[in-house]
């Protein structure tokens, strides 16, 4: 009897998958349009390999278009490729190339306008003006797409994932090359970015404005103008990234801009010019995070306040910290520095003796840029040594009480 | 000119602090190169090396050696052979056993381990800095003939150039704040070979970016060829005057 009734099920489930199309020059339709406008919410449309120039598709029932052999979708260089204006579509296995490029009203490879369960997996968006654009959508799903644009200025170059006044938004698994920004959220609440691969854009690779109650875990940030920017944002969860080589005159790992109550931790940053430029955050914890190989540590401004910045290890950095100011209302506690030289007599892992992690160069170049001349002169290893043994011109309480021994292992 | 030179070459090379000195740089720099876990870290400690070290054996060793070779001047000189010739000649021999030193002492590990180009440069400009050392020894002692005073002398122009300048720079550009001074700035440099070569290298190490707008200018200046080869030709200069100074004083000096 319990078998009757599961194969029932799995027979209603069959039957409400709706009819199928197929599409493609050996098929009954031959263009996608023609597909669309006889197909009915529920149903499936099958896109098989081939280029399809057909100008705006428009999807306005609730309907799966999956691409066989990844079929390609053509722009012309004029025209927004797909645009979604329903729920519940589901689009996968395309290649969407060549969008039109206008500057007022965004052409994008895929937009979403106003939707929700929308789910975008396994395409590859090629040399669009925005890859995937979701405005005033909840709930989409955004999985394993390859993004890739060749954006050569700001000004004529979308971004990869482009998100606006939209909720609860899944972005996993991207690979996001070329673009201005890579993925960019703007009024964008309770979304989740994970394990993407974003590299070479030409701004930020990922760029939050006045967005609230987001996470970004374990994604991989590389070559980008800045690797991430959190701006005007508040309770941001950010974790496992790694941040890599964001290298250049004006370039940061992370950039963080009147932010408040967030949370770094597990982050690698090897090679950026400046791994964190904090200008106006609050309340942030910045734990457990490894600093290598960078020009700054972490920069951070006078306007900072209740930050806690505790057990990260740096390593090999240029400067570990530098500031513009001489008051400090931030805690710096059990982090690893490796310029330090104090000694531990009690054996408890934390050094007897406190740190100051902040240079005197680092304090002369944030006043008198131009110092930067006398980089690795033997005058200014001279200056901060004398410094660190009489503190008399660094801020007082710039100061780790703890700082640990052996750098932890992360 | 050629006899002397030969001689004077060979005995500096059989000088025992001139091993030793090439034996520390090959220490040093072989060191650097293994211990380090990347090339970019064993870079850096060699340009520490050169911009210390090599200008400060350079100028106290041969500023000693003409103070103790005076005697063997005075024998030259009573001879028929021309003074600028004997002079020529020291210079000759102190720049070639120094550089020589040089040359086999950081050389090799840096042919070996660093990239080509860049230890190819790094090791012109050391050649250059014991070269610009080695004249401002000259004329130190044809300043003074007491030997205290001339060493001295000597010291006090490696502390000016590889300490006192950067002091005198970092307070002019403190006074001079509020101006645009990063142009002035790269004059400035070129009125101190170590600071010159400095920069020279550090455009090459791959750490401009950290140098901000500074860099930018910087690079601007000393990244493309005309800036390269105004900057040798400084340093050729540094090179050249100061001995071209002593030549015509040794030529009318009463020994």
């Amino acid at each position: 009897m319990k078998w009757f009734f599961i194969v029932l099920l799995l027979f209603k489930g069959l039957s409400a998958s709706g009819k199928v199309f197929h599409v493609g020059a050996q098929h009954p339709y031959k263009t996608i349009k023609s597909a669309l406008a006889v197909s009915n919410g529920g149903d499936t449309v099958y896109i098989h390999k081939g280029l399809y120039k057909e100008g705006n598709i428009i999807v306005q029932k609730a309907i799966t278009i999956i691409g066989i052999d990844r079929p390609i979708l053509d722009g012309d260089k004029k025209y927004e490729v797909l645009s979604i204006k329903s729920s519940y579509v589901t689009i996968k296995g395309l290649r969407v190339q060549h969008s039109g490029y206008a500057s007022l009203d965004d052409p994008g490879g895929i937009k979403v306008y106003e939707a929700t369960k929308v789910t975008i997996i396994d395409n590859e968006l090629f040399d669009n003006f925005f890859g995937i654009y979701i405005q005033f959508s909840t709930n989409c799903l955004i999985k394993n797409n390859s993004i890739i644009a060749f954006g050569k200025e700001e000004q004529t170059i979308g971004n990869g994932v482009h998100c606006w006044k939209s909720d609860s938004l899944q972005i996993i698994g991207n690979n996001i090359n070329g673009c201005r920004d890579g993925v960019y959220f703007e009024f964008v609440n309770n979304s989740v970015i994970w394990r993407n691969i974003v590299t070479d854009n030409i701004r930020y690779g990922l760029h939050f404005m006045n967005s609230n109650n987001d996470s970004y875990f374990t994604n991989i940030f590389s070559r980008n103008g800045a690797g991430v920017a959190v701006m005007f944002s508040k309770k941001i969860t950010m974790m496992n990234n790694t941040f890599n080589e964001n290298w250049g005159d004006a370039a940061y790992g992370l950039l963080f801009k009147e932010i408040s109550d967030c949370h770094l931790s597990g982050n690698h940053f090897n090679k950026n010019t400046a791994a964190i430029f904090m200008d106006g955050s609050n309340r942030t914890i910045v734990e457990n995070n490894v600093f290598s190989n960078n020009g700054w540590g972490l920069k951070i401004q006078a306007n900072c306040m209740d930050n806690i910045i505790q057990k990260n290890n740096f390593i090999k950095n240029t400067f570990d910290v530098s500031t513009n100011g001489t008051l400090l209302l931030n805690i710096f506690s059990q982090n690893y520095w490796d310029k330090y030289s104090g000694y531990d007599l009690n054996k408890d892992k934390i050094g007897d003796v406190p740190y100051r992690p902040l240079s005197l160069y680092s304090v002369i170049v944030e006043s008198n840029p131009t110092a930067m001349i006398l980089f690795r002169s033997f005058f200014v290893s001279l200056l901060d040594q004398s410094e660190k043994k009489i503190p008399s011109l660094t801020p007082e309480n710039f100061i780790d009480n703890k700082p640990l021994m052996s750098a932890l292992r992360l | 000119m050629g006899r002397i030179f030969k001689y004077v070459m060979l005995d500096i090379l059989k000088n025992k602090f001139v091993i030793a000195y090439m034996v520390m740089m090959s220490l040093v720099a072989w060191s650097a190169f293994t211990l380090e876990d990347n090339s970019a870290k064993g870079m850096l400690t060699l340009l520490n090396l050169i911009l210390l070290t090599v200008p400060l054996v350079s100028v106290l060793f041969s500023a000693i050696y003409i103070y103790n070779s005076s005697e063997f001047i005075e024998l030259l000189v009573s001879h028929p052979i021309k003074r600028s010739k004997i002079w020529l000649s020291l210079y000759w021999g102190l720049c070639g056993s120094l550089a020589t030193a040089f040359i086999i002492g950081a050389g090799i590990p840096l042919l070996l381990f660093a990239e080509f180009t860049i230890s190819l440069l790094m090791l012109v400009v050391g050649i250059l800095i014991t070269v610009i050392f080695v004249s401002l020894a000259l004329l130190s002692t044809i300043i003074y003939r007491d030997k205290a005073k001339g060493i001295g002398l000597t010291i006090l122009i490696w502390i000016y150039f590889a300490l006192l300048f950067d002091g005198i720079l970092l307070f002019l550009m403190f006074q001079f704040a509020d101006y645009p001074i990063e142009k002035p700035m790269v004059l400035m440099t070129a009125l101190s070979p170590l600071d010159l070569s400095r920069i020279l290298l550090l455009l090459q190490l791959d750490s401009t970016a950290i140098m901000g707008y500074t860099g930018a200018i910087f690079r601007n200046f000393f990244g493309n060829t005309v800036g390269m080869s105004i900057s040798f030709t400084l340093l050729i200069l540094w090179s050249t005057i100061p001995f071209l100074v002593s030549l015509k004083k040794f030529k009318k000096k009463d020994l």
